[in-house]
C-alpha cells in the first residue's frame, strides 16, 4: 500500500491494523543473479536501481545483522556535493540530483531537507583553498557561493566573531546541501527494493567467498550456500574482511569516527556548519538534537566506539565556534567502522577476480553518496562498465598513481 | 587509552601519533610495481591483533611496535621500533 | 511549614532550620536545604511539571533520580539557563528560577495538547509516510513546522558564561556508586592499602541507604572510616559517565551547580579523567513501570521514588494512594504511607498470591488488597483522580486516589557494563538481564549484579485499547512498538529508530525494559531472544561545555610566539595566525591608510636597500652523526654527500608516494653535522617523518636528530644593502666579502662581542640575503641590534605578506603550490630528482599518472590589464575555451601586488604549463562572482630571472 497523507488518514481511522510490513524478512533462495552483501545504504540502493534501472530482478541483499545497522545507522546525515577535484564532483553531484528526488522516487519520505552547508574560513590561504573548490564546483554546474565575513554573520549570528582563537573570515556556502534523516534512507530503498521483488535476507553472515575456475559463483553464509553469478560487496568497514575471502587485500584501513548527539531543543542552528580552524561540523536534526561531530580516533579500529581525546576535542571545536552550545548536553555518544582508503576516495570497480565486485573506501563520507552508489554499482553489476560519473573510483588507480586526493595527505588513511 | 611506552610508562594516547600497519618492508629501488604498489597502498586491516606504529610525539620521540586487538583496543605487546 | 501542605512535620534528611526561597512557573514557593527542585514542588503540592513532546500530554514527576522522564524543566534564565533538567536531580538553592517547557501558553492550558486529538495520525513513523507532497512543501511548510514542535526545552542562544576545568585523578581502584555495597568494597580495597576514589552522582553518598532510617548508623560508621583514610578520596557530586579503553574513565563533577552562581575563579563543573587499575560497579537498581492506559498522569509515580520523598525528604507525594505493586517493597511502602498518615485506598498485586507476613503490615491502613488484579487505567487529566482495576475474578473495579506508586520490579542498572560492547546475559531465575562480559578490569557487585533482588513477574499486558506510555519521554506507547512490528521493524533496534523508544534524555531507563515485554509478545518471542539496545555513554548527560573544558575562546588552542615578538609588537606589527604562530603580517607607518601600500613600501624597501623579517618559525633540525648526509641522501631527491662544509642548498623532500611533501635549505656545518629547515606549517610532519626513517626504516645509520625550532631566533636580512648592516654586528676576523661568503654559504661565528651565531646566505626575496640564528632567548636584542645597524640604510622590518610578495615575484614554491597534490616536476623542480640513488618517494613519483606532461604545472600569470586584480583560486581556461568542467585547465595558487612590474601577478598551475609559454589564458572565478581576467603565461619568476642579484 502506498504512503500518503490519506492513506496515513484512512488507516488511522482503522486502528493502524492493516499496515503491511515495510519489507519482507526474506529467506535465502538457493540462486541469484546478483547478490549484494552489506544491508546498510549502499547495499539496499544498489538492489534498488538494479531492478528499477536495469531491470535485474532475481537479487538478493544479504546482511549479517538487521538493515541499517552499520555506517548506514550512525552517520550525522550530511549531504553536500562540494568536492573539490574533477573525478569526484560529477558522482556526488548525481548522487544530490537523486536525492533531491528521492522521497517521490521511493514513497517514503526520508526527510531530505536543503537547508546549506556552510565551511567556514579563517585564513587567506584556507578562503583561497575554498575559492578554487568552489569555482571547481561551479565549472561542473554545481552550486556555490564564497560569502565573506558578514554575510557569514547576518546567516549565523551566533558564531564566535568577537572572542575566537582563529577569526571567522567568511565560508564556502552550497545552498542545496544539508541532511536526510538516515534510517528513513534505509528503509526507504528497502521496501522499494523489495516491491520491486529484491529478497533481504537479514542475520545472515558471509563466511566464505567461492570460487570455481577463477570465478566467483557465490557466498558462504551462516544460512547455507547462496549461488550468484555476481557477487557485489558494499561492506563499508567490513570491507578488508570481505575481500580476504576472495584472497585480496585493498588500500584500505578501518577506522572508528565517533558522532554525537545532544539532547533535544527547540530551533537552534538552521543549516549545517563546519568549523575551518578544527575538526568540527554541527547541524541540528527534525527531532531537535544537535548532531555534531570531528575527526577519526587515528587508529585501527573494529570496535565501534572511541575514547575522550577525540571527545574533547570535538567539543572544544563546538564552543569555540558556537559557545552558546555550552550548557546543552550531550546525550549519546557512539562509533563506527569507516572504510578509509589511502587517498580518501572511494571504490566502485570490478575485483581482481571475475564475478566480484567492490564498494568500498568511503572514508566518512559514505551517506551522501548512498544514491549515487547505489546507481553506480548497479549500473557496474548490470553493464559491467563504470557509470560516467564513477570512472575515476577504479581500484588500480593506486598503481597508476591517479590518486583522488582531496586532502594532499598522501598514503595515510587517517589523515583523509 | 593508553599506550605502554617502554621508556616513558603508560602514557594516555594524546601524546603520541598512530602511523598504522608495522609489518610493511620497504621493498628495495628496483624491486617490482606490484611490491611499491603494495608496500604504499595495500594493509592487511585485520580485525583481531594488529602490529602497528606508533609515535610518541610529545614524549620521547621514540617509534613503538604496539601488537593492539582491533576489536577491543586491548594493548597486547610494545617494543621500541629500533 | 504552612506554605508546604505536603510536607511532613518531622522526618527526612532535609534541614528545617534552613529555609530556600525558589520560583517555579512564575509562582513563589519555599522549601528546605537538602530538597531536590522535584521534592520541593512535591511539598508544595505542585504535581504539574510539564507537558509531553508530541501528544503535548500534563505530565507530573515520575521518580526521585536521573532516570525521570517528564519533570524537565528550563534551569536558571539568560546565558546560563538549560533546557531539559530533571527537576529530580537539582539541588534546591535559594532563589532558584525553573520553568515548565514545550507549552503553549501555560502549563495548565497547553493549546497543544489539541496534538492529542490528532493523536491516531501522530503514531510512531508517521512523518514517513507523509509530507511528500507537493515535493516543496517539505522545507517551506512541513519540516519548520516539525522542527517548531520538536525538542523540548529552549536554549538560551547565548555564549555560556561560566568556566569549566579538567582534571585527571589516578587509583588503584574505583568504585562507582556510593551505597552500601560500593562502599562495602571502597572499605576492603582501601584496608589492602589501596589508593580508592569513591563516586556518586547524588549530593551526598549513601545510595538507597538514604531511603532506610534503619540503615543510618551503619552508612555513617562506613563513611567516617572512609573519610579519615588518607588514599581515599569520596567524590559526591560526580557522575562516572563514560568507560573508556586503557583503565580510564570519564567521570563529571558538579563542583557549583548546587549554588546560584560559581563562587570567583571556580568552575561551574569539571571534567575528570580517571585512570584506575580496577573498577567497582555499584550502580543499583532500576524500578520499572507497570503498564496501563493514561499512566502518565500526574500522581502516577514509581514507588521506589514515592518511598525516596517520604524517608528522605520527608514528603508525601498525595493524601490518598494506591499502590500498584508486584513485589512485597510494594506493601511496605503502603504500610509507611499510611503510618505518614496517608489514607491507602487499596494494594493492588498482580501476583497470583502474596505471603500472609507480608500483607500483616497494612491490615491497620484498612486498605482493599487487591491481589491477583490488575490497574487498566488511570482516571483524571492535568491530575491523577483514580484508577480503574480489573480484579481477579475479572470485575471492574474503581477506585479513588491522588496518588498511584506503581512497581514492577527491579533490574540491575548495567548501563556502565555496555561501554565495551559486552552484551549482557538473561537470567533465568530472575527474569532479568545481568551484566555480561564488563569492560576489562572491572567487576559489579551488589544489586548492579543482581544480588538481593527478587525475580521479576510477568506483568499484565498493556491494554489493547487506550493509550499505555512505555518510554514517557517521547511518547511511545504499546500500541506504537506492536504498530512498528506489524510493519517489519522487528529487530529491538529497528523498533528503537522507528519509534523512538529508549531515545529520550532518560535515555530509556524507565522504558527500554517494558518495550522489550511488549515487542517479544507482539512477536510471540522470549524476551532473551528479542536482546536488549546496548547503552552508550555518557551514563548521565553531560554539558558540552564541560567537555570542552577551559579551552575555549582566545584559549582554544595554544598561541606560539615567535622569539622576538615583543620587538615586533613594538614596532606597531598587525598580526597574523600562522597556524598557531602568531607572526608579524605588516608594519604598518604612521599615515598609511591601508595594508597594501604598507606591504609595498616594505617590498620596495627590501629591493632597494634592507629589511628585516624574523623567519624563526620555519622549522630547523638539527642532523649529526657519521651518517648524517647518506640519511640526507635518503630523504631528498637531490644529493647531499657532495656538499661541502659550509655551505647551504636547497633541498625538496617528497613522501613515499612521490608527491612533495615539504621543501627548506640545508647546510653543512661539519662533515657529520646539518641544519634541516622546513616549512612552518610543515615543521611537526617532517621531524616526525624524519624520525620515522632513522628509528624504522634505517635503524643502523649512525644519525641523531633533534628539533631545535623553538631553540633559535632566526632572522632574514635581505637587500642591496644587507651586507653593510651584517658587517656592523658580525665580530672580527669573519668575512662577509662576496669571495670569502658567497651565495649558499652556511658559517658559525660569533656576533656583537662574542654571541654565538649561525649566519647562512640564502635567499627568498631574490635580493642579497642572509639569514641570521641566534639563540632564541637573545633574539628581541638581536632584532634590535640588527635594526640599529641598519638604520643608516632606511631599514624597516617587513612580514609575512612582504616575504609573500617577493617569493611570488621570484616563483618560489610556498603553501599554496605545495598542496600534497603536487609532484616535483609539477613545480619545476624535476631537473632535482636524482637518477642515481634511491630516495624516499622516487619509485612512485615514476608511475605515469605523475609524470604525465598534461598535468598542471607551475607557471607565472600576469594580467593584461595592468590595473587588474588577479585572485587566487580562480581557474584557469583556454583562450577561445568554453569555462567549464571539461575544459578546466588549472587554477591560481597565489597572487601579490608586485611593486616591481606595477601591477598584480600569480603564480598557477596549468595543464602543460611549461610548454605554454607565452599564451593568453582566461582566469574565471564565479564562485566570488568576480569578472574573467585575460592573462599572459610567463615563466615563474618576474624579477631578477637570472639571479644576478643573489650573487652580488
Amino acid at each position: 500500500m502506498g504512503y500518503s497523507a490519506f492513506s496515513l488518514l484512512k488507516n488511522a481511522l482503522t486502528g493502524h491494523r492493516h499496515w503491511r510490513p515495510a519489507w519482507r524478512d526474506a529467506a535465502p533462495q538457493a540462486q541469484y543473479d546478483v547478490v549484494i552483501v552489506g544491508g546498510g545504504g549502499h547495499g539496499l540502493a544498489t538492489a534498488y536501481y538494479l531492478a528499477r534501472v536495469y531491470g535485474v530482478r532475481r537479487v538478493a541483499v544479504v546482511e549479517k545483522g538487521w538493515i541499517g545497522s552499520g555506517y548506514a545507522g550512525r552517520n550525522t546525515t550530511i549531504i553536500r556535493s562540494n568536492y573539490l577535484l574533477p573525478g569526484n564532483i560529477p558522482f556526488y553531484e548525481l548522487s544530490m540530483q537523486l536525492w533531491e528526488g528521492l522521497e517521490q522516487e521511493l514513497n517514503y519520505n526520508a526527510m531530505v531537507s536543503q537547508r546549506g552547508v556552510l565551511n567556514l574560513y579563517h585564513s587567506d590561504a584556507q578562503r583561497d583553498a575554498y575559492a578554487r573548490r568552489g569555482n571547481a564546483m561551479r565549472l561542473h554546474g554545481v552550486d556555490a557561493e564564497l560569502l565573506d565575513r558578514a554575510a557569514v554573520k547576518r546567516m549565523l549570528p551566533y558564531l564566535d566573531f568577537d572572542n575566537a582563537r582563529f577569526p571567522i573570515q567568511g565560508g564556502l556556502l552550497q545552498r542545496r546541501g544539508g541532511t536526510a534523516r538516515h534510517d528513513a534512507v534505509v528503509w526507504g530503498y528497502a521496501r522499494a527494493a523489495d516491491r520491486l521483488g529484491v529478497d533481504i535476507i537479514q542475520n545472515c553472515e558471509v563466511t566464505g567467498i567461492r570460487s570455481e575456475q577463477g570465478r566467483v559463483v557465490g557466498i558462504e553464509t551462516t544460512r547455507g550456500f547462496i549461488g550468484a553469478a555476481k557477487v557485489g560487496l558494499a561492506v563499508a568497514g567490513n570491507s578488508s574482511r570481505l575481500a580476504a575471502m576472495a584472497g585480496l587485500r585493498l588500500p584500505i584501513e578501518s577506522h572508528v569516527l565517533q558522532a554525537f548527539v545532544s539532547e533535544g531543543v527547540k530551533p537552534l542552528i538552521d543549516t549545517v556548519v563546519t568549523f575551518g580552524a578544527g575538526h568540527f561540523y554541527i547541524s541540528q536534526s527534525d527531532k531537535g538534537g544537535l548532531v555534531f561531530g570531528g575527526d577519526i580516533d587515528g587508529y585501527n579500529s573494529y570496535a565501534q566506539r572511541g575514547n575522550l581525546p577525540v571527545i574533547e576535542d570535538v567539543c572544544e571545536g563546538g564552543m569555540a565556534l558556537m559557545p552558546m552550545i555550552g550548557r546543552l548536553r550531550l546525550l549519546r555518544h557512539w562509533g563506527g567502522i569507516m572504510d578509509m582508503s589511502m587517498d580518501g576516495s572511494p571504490i566502485i570497480d570490478r575485483a581482481p577476480v571475475d564475478g566480484l565486485y567492490l564498494n568500498a573506501g568511503w572514508c566518512y563520507g559514505g551517506f551522501k553518496a548512498t544514491p549515487g552508489s547505489g546507481l553506480s554499482f548497479a549500473h557496474l553489476l548490470a553493464t559491467d562498465t563504470p557509470h560516467e560519473t564513477a570512472t575515476a573510483f577504479r581500484l588500480d588507480r593506486f598503481g597508476r598513481g591517479a590518486v583522488i586526493d582531496e586532502k594532499g595527505q598522501g598514503a595515510h588513511p587517517n589523515l583523509h | 587509552m593508553l599506550i605502554p611506552c617502554p621508556h616513558c610508562g603508560a602514557r594516555l594516547s594524546e601524546e603520541f601519533v598512530c602511523h598504522g600497519d608495522a609489518t610493511r618492508q620497504r621493498p628495495a629501488y628496483d624491486a617490482s610495481d606490484e611490491a611499491w604498489t603494495d608496500y604504499v597502498y595495500l594493509r592487511d586491516n585485520p580485525a583481531g591483533a594488529h602490529r602497528e606504529h606508533w609515535y610518541h610525539a610529545a614524549g620521547c620521540h621514540a617509534w613503538l611496535v604496539v601488537t593492539r586487538d582491533t576489536r577491543t583496543h586491548q594493548i597486547i605487546g610494545v617494543e621500541v621500533a629500533r | 511549614m504552612s506554605g508546604q501542605p505536603f510536607r511532613l512535620v518531622s522526618g527526612g534528611l532535609v534541614d528545617r532550620r534552613q529555609s530556600l526561597r525558589f520560583r517555579f512557573d512564575g509562582q513563589d514557593y519555599e522549601g528546605f536545604a537538602g530538597d531536590t527542585l522535584a521534592s520541593a514542588l512535591l511539598a508544595n503540592g505542585v504535581r504539574l511539571v510539564g507537558r509531553s513532546f508530541k501528544y503535548h500530554r500534563p505530565r507530573g514527576i515520575l521518580t526521585a533520580g536521573p532516570e525521570e522522564p517528564n519533570a524537565l524543566v528550563e534551569l536558571r534564565s539568560g546565558a546560563r539557563r538549560e533546557p531539559n533538567t530533571k527537576a529530580t536531580t537539582v539541588e534546591l538553592y535559594d532563589g532558584l528560577e525553573a520553568a515548565s517547557q514545550n507549552r503553549w501558553p501555560s502549563l495548565a492550558v497547553d493549546l497543544l495538547s489539541l496534538n492529542g486529538l490528532l493523536s491516531p495520525l501522530f503514531v510512531a513513523g508517521f512523518y514517513y509516510k507523509t509530507f511528500m507532497w507537493p515535493a516543496k512543501a517539505w522545507e517551506a511548510l512541513y519540516e519548520p513546522l516539525i522542527r517548531r514542535a520538536a525538542g523540548l526545552g529552549r536554549a538560551s542562544g547565548e555564549a555560556d558564561p561560566d568556566a569549566y576545568e579538567k582534571s585527571h585523578a589516578f587509583c588503584d581502584v574505583l568504585v562507582i556508586g556510593g551505597g552500601r555495597s560500593g562502599l562495602a568494597a571502597a572499605l576492603a580495597a582501601a584496608r589492602e592499602g589501596k589508593r580508592v576514589i569513591v563516586a556518586d552522582e547524588d549530593t551526598r553518598l549513601g545510595g538507597r541507604a538514604l531511603t532506610r532510617p534503619g540503615d543510618a548508623d551503619a552508612l555513617a560508621a562506613m563513611l567516617v572510616e572512609l573519610a579519615a583514610n588518607p588514599r581515599v578520596t569520596l567524590m559526591p557530586r560526580t557522575s562516572v559517565f563514560g568507560v573508556y579503553d586503557g583503565g580510564v574513565y570519564g567521570a563529571l563533577e558538579k563542583v557549583s551547580d548546587h549554588l546560584p552562581e560559581p563562587a570567583p575563579f571556580t568552575p561551574r563543573q569539571r571534567l575528570w579523567k580517571v585512570i584506575a587499575h580496577e573498577s567497582v560497579l555499584a550502580a543499583g537498581a532500576l524500578e520499572r513501570p507497570i503498564p496501563f492506559a493514561d499512566n502518565d498522569r500526574p500522581g502516577v509515580m514509581l514507588a521506589g521514588a514515592v518511598a525516596t520523598y517520604l524517608h528522605r525528604f520527608g514528603v508525601v507525594p498525595g493524601r490518598r494512594a494506591v499502590v500498584y505493586t508486584s513485589t512485597d517493597e510494594g506493601w511496605q511502602l503502603a504500610a509507611d504511607l499510611y503510618a505518614a498518615g496517608v489514607t491507602i485506598e487499596a494494594i493492588v498485586d498482580p501476583r497470583g498470591a502474596v505471603a500472609e507476613a507480608v500483607q500483616a503490615g497494612v491490615v491497620a491502613s484498612g486498605a482493599r488488597r487487591l491481589i491477583g488484579a490488575r490497574v487498566v487505567r488511570a482516571l483524571g487529566g492535568r491530575a491523577l483522580r483514580g484508577a480503574r482495576v480489573v480484579d481477579a475474578h475479572g470485575q471492574t473495579v474503581t477506585l479513588r486516589c491522588d496518588l498511584l506508586a506503581v512497581s514492577g520490579g527491579w533490574t540491575p542498572n548495567l548501563a556502565l557494563t555496555h561501554h565495551h560492547g559486552g552484551k549482557p546475559r538473561w537470567d533465568e531465575v530472575l527474569q532479568s538481564f545481568l551484566p555480561g562480559a564488563p569492560p576489562p578490569g572491572m567487576r559489579v557487585v551488589g544489586r548492579a549484579a543482581g544480588e538481593g533482588l527478587a525475580p521479576l513477574v510477568d506483568l499484565p499486558a498493556p491494554p489493547a485499547k487506550g493509550k499505555s506510555f512505555i518510554d514517557f519521554q517521547h511518547d511511545v506507547t504499546a500500541a506504537d512498538i506492536r504498530l512498528a512490528e506489524r510493519e517489519g521493524y522487528r529487530s529491538v533496534e529497528h523498533v528503537k529508530r522507528y519509534t523512538t523508544l529508549g531515545m529520550a534524555t532518560d535515555q530509556g531507563r524507565t522504558a527500554n525494559l517494558n518495550g522489550l515485554m511488549v515487542l517479544a509478545e507482539a512477536r510471540g518471542a522470549a524476551i532473551p531472544d528479542v536482546g536488549l539496545t546496548m547503552a552508550r555513554p555518557p551514563y548521565a548527560p553531560v554539558a558540552i561545555g564541560a567537555l570542552a573544558g577551559p579551552h575555549r575562546g582566545r584559549d582554544f588552542r595554544p598561541t606560539r610566539l615567535p622569539a622576538a615578538h615583543g620587538w615586533a609588537v613594538r614596532q606597531g606589527a598587525v598580526f597574523v595566525e600562522a597556524g598557531q604562530w602568531l607572526r608579524a603580517q605588516y608594519f604598518p607607518r604612521a599615515g598609511e591608510t591601508d595594508w597594501l601600500t604598507t606591504v609595498s613600501r616594505e617590498v620596495t624597501t627590501v629591493r632597494s636597500s634592507v629589511g628585516l623579517c624574523d623567519v624563526s618559525t620555519l622549522g630547523k633540525i638539527d642532523v649529526q652523526g657519521a651518517d648524517a648526509a647518506a640519511f640526507l641522501e635518503r630523504v631528498y631527491i637531490n644529493g647531499w654527500a657532495s656538499l661541502a662544509v659550509g655551505r647551504a642548498r636547497y633541498g625538496v623532500m617528497l613522501r613515499e608516494d612521490g608527491f612533495v611533501m615539504d621543501d627548506g635549505t640545508t647546510a653543512r656545518l661539519a662533515a657529520d653535522h646539518f641544519i634541516l629547515t622546513t616549512t612552518t606549517a610543515n615543521a611537526a610532519r617532517v621531524f616526525q617523518h624524519l624520525e620515522y626513517c632513522h628509528q624504522v626504516l634505517w635503524p643502523t645509520l649512525d644519525v641523531q636528530l633533534a628539533s631545535v625550532t623553538d631553540q633559535w631566533a632566526q632572522f632574514a636580512v635581505a637587500g642591496p644593502r644587507s651586507r653593510e648592516t651584517l658587517a656592523r654586528l658580525v665580530d672580527a676576523p669573519f668575512d662577509l666579502a662576496n669571495e670569502a661568503f658567497p651565495y649558499m654559504g652556511a658559517a658559525e661565528l660569533t656576533i656583537g662581542g662574542g654571541l654565538p651565531a649561525r649566519l647562512f646566505r640564502i635567499s627568498f626575496s631574490g635580493e642579497l640575503a642572509y639569514e641570521l640564528a641566534v639563540p632564541a632567548r637573545y633574539g628581541e636584542a638581536v632584532a634590535a641590534a640588527i635594526m640599529a645597524a641598519g638604520a643608516d640604510f632606511g631599514i624597516c622590518p617587513y612580514g609575512t605578506e612582504a616575504l609573500g610578495v617577493m617569493r611570488i615575484e621570484k616563483g618560489h614554491a610556498a603553501g599554496a603550490e605545495l598542496s600534497g597534490q603536487t609532484t616535483a616536476t609539477d613545480l619545476g623542480l624535476g631537473r632535482m630528482l636524482s637518477k642515481t640513488k634511491d630516495f624516499i618517494g622516487r619509485r612512485m613519483a615514476e608511475r605515469p599518472a605523475l609524470t604525465d606532461p598534461a598535468r598542471p604545472r607551475l607557471v607565472g600569470l600576469r594580467p593584461l590589464d595592468p590595473a587588474a586584480r588577479l585572485r587566487a583560486g580562480a581557474h584557469l581556461v583556454a583562450l577561445a575555451d568554453p569555462a567549464d568542467a571539461a575544459h578546466d585547465a588549472g587554477y591560481v595558487t597565489s597572487v601579490a601586488f608586485s611593486p616591481s612590474l606595477g601591477q598584480w601577478i600569480g603564480l598557477g598551475l596549468l595543464a602543460g604549463g611549461p610548454d605554454r609559454l607565452g599564451e593568453r589564458v582566461r582566469a574565471v572565478d564565479p564562485v566570488r562572482g568576480g569578472p574573467e581576467l585575460l592573462l599572459e603565461v610567463c615563466a615563474p619568476c618576474f624579477v631578477d630571472p637570472e639571479g644576478v642579484r643573489l650573487r652580488v
